[in-house]
């Protein structure tokens, strides 16, 4: 299992400091970091190895805790401590700040852009999650602050293809919501987590969510729409949420993030105990009791807790990871033989 | 009869005198911990109490028994504290476990995870502050704030 995951390099993305996130641009040649050092930096290949091709630094006051890019890969935008949220504009290697959205009380913890390219969601340790408009002038607008959980909400991630949004919080509960009568509701709350939700990715299809939890869990959750088979109840035309799995046992400490490959389904996760852990859907599971198997467990996959892992959305089984130790490595996941 | 339970009494010694041989190597275990978890308390008794001037030992918020430390690894070990506030005071108990939480991540010299709590029974919303404390996003942020930084930094000075 050691050798389903093989290190392709590592490079020193945030020194002295710790490097928090990490975002694949669309066409998966670039790699956005950022860190407690304030500053983004943008990795590509130049033959076998990784180098940094541009660097942001001006912009925050404090920690950047998250970057994303946008659908068309033109914007990326930064989600920092220091309560704002950068929009920023590619122009080749240059980054040209185009906006900063303020209006939280405190930090920003996430920020995720909608697969339409059209909407823009942050969240806070105010306990809100906003919801912003951009428009074809490059305008943003706030057009929603949804104040559904009662403490710090850590992520926001959008459903591959459709609108809807998914927050996970402090509180233990992760989120749904979606747009309904011009005004954005939450539609439904997910409990079972113990602690603090950290993160959560869709699987490609859209129908499952999966969340890691500082209960040291990761859990699977599974859509039900109304009349469906399973008898599973819904209220009104809202879908519901059930979870059909939880893989407890594996991680010995929080799991900071997790990554579900959109193109070939593996789901990796980044835990406080320096590992990286790959886990794979057993061929014949009953999709309403799915059931996964750990097909990758790579030990001091950095010498600190692994902060974020990200699957390149080109290419198959290329995986990058940040690490409290200021490091990004990358990784060439295989499938092992025999599963 | 005799030769079976001769045989059998002979098994036995011979797996108690196995189990004397290995004793050395497992009491060798207790006392590294207890090393490193010395190691820890000389680092956090000199750290000052942010409303008054006297160190944490001195005000009895923590003591040698108040830190454990369990072998994680060959190289990495668990180090884990409960300290006991003297208020009920809800901020200053989160004060103090931030003050715990930098002094070792920038003075412990051997590789560890740290865990911090309040010790139980001491205050009404121990739960709060030691999901608070631990977290290491809330601590990242608390130390960016200048003000809070401040108070910290004095607290942790090493005495000359």
């Amino acid at each position: 299992m050691k050798d389903s995951l093989v290190l392709l390099g590592r490079v020193p993305a945030h020194p002295d400091s710790r490097c928090w996130f990490l975002a694949w641009n669309p066409a998966g040649t670039l790699l956005a970091s950022c860190g407690g050092d304030r500053r983004i930096r943008i990795w590509g290949t130049e033959g076998d190895s990784w180098i940094c091709k541009s660097v942001i630094s001006e912009g925050h006051q404090r920690t950047v805790r998250k970057v994303a890019w946008s659908p068309c890969g033109n914007y990326l935008a930064s989600a920092s401590f220091d309560a704002t949220t950068c929009i920023w504009k590619k122009n080749q290697d240059d980054f040209e700040c185009v906006t900063t959205l303020e209006g939280h009380e405190n930090e920003v913890k996430s920020v995720a852009w909608a697969p339409s390219g059209n909407l823009l969601a942050t969240c806070s340790r105010d306990k809100s999650v906003w919801v912003w408009e951009v428009d074809e002038e490059d305008e943003y607008e706030c057009v929603s602050v949804l104040n559904s959980h009662t403490q710090d909400v850590k992520h926001v991630v959008w459903h591959p293809s459709q609108e809807l949004l998914a927050s996970a919080s402090y509180d233990d509960t992760v989120k749904l919501y979606r747009e309904e009568e011009d005004d954005w509701v939450c539609c439904a709350t997910l409990e079972g987590h113990e602690s603090t939700v950290w993160s959560l990715a869709f699987d490609p299809s859209g129908q499952r969510l999966a969340s890691c939890s500082d209960d040291r869990t990761v859990r699977i959750w599974r859509q039900y729409l109304p009349g469906n088979e399973q008898g599973v109840a819904c209220s009104g035309s809202d879908p519901s949420w059930k979870c059909v799995c939880t893989l407890s046992g594996f991680h010995s400490r929080t799991i900071y993030d997790i990554a579900w490959c959109q193109l070939t389904g593996a789901l990796a996760t980044a835990c406080g105990d320096d590992a990286i852990r790959v886990f794979e859907e057993d061929p014949n599971s009953d999709p309403q009791q799915p059931t996964f198997s750990l097909t990758a467990h790579l030990h001091q996959a950095h010498s600190q807790d692994v902060n974020c892992v990200a699957w390149n959305p080109k290419e198959p089984g290329l995986l990058a990871s940040c690490s409290d130790d200021g490091e990004v490595a990358f990784w060439k996941y295989q499938r092992p033989e025999g599963l | 009869m005799q030769r079976v339970s001769g045989l059998l009494s002979w098994t036995l010694s011979r797996v108690l005198w196995l189990s004397g041989l290995s004793e050395p190597g497992a009491a060798r275990q207790p006392r590294i911990m207890e090393e490193k978890a010395l190691e820890v308390y000389d680092l956090i008794r000199t750290i000052r109490d942010p409303e008054k001037p006297s160190t944490l030992e001195e005000l009895e918020v923590v003591s040698e028994s108040c830190v454990e430390v369990q072998e994680i690894n060959e190289e990495e070990y668990l180090v884990i504290i409960r300290f006991t506030p003297t208020v009920p005071h809800c901020s200053l108990a989160t004060l103090i476990g931030l003050c715990l939480r930098v002094k070792l991540q920038r003075c412990l010299p051997f590789k560890h995870k740290l865990e911090i709590y309040i010790s139980e029974g001491t205050h009404s919303t121990e739960e709060d502050i030691n999901k608070q404390i631990n977290d290491k996003e809330r601590v990242a942020a608390a130390m960016e704030n200048p003000n809070l930084r401040e108070i910290v930094e004095q607290c942790v000075l090493e005495p000359d």
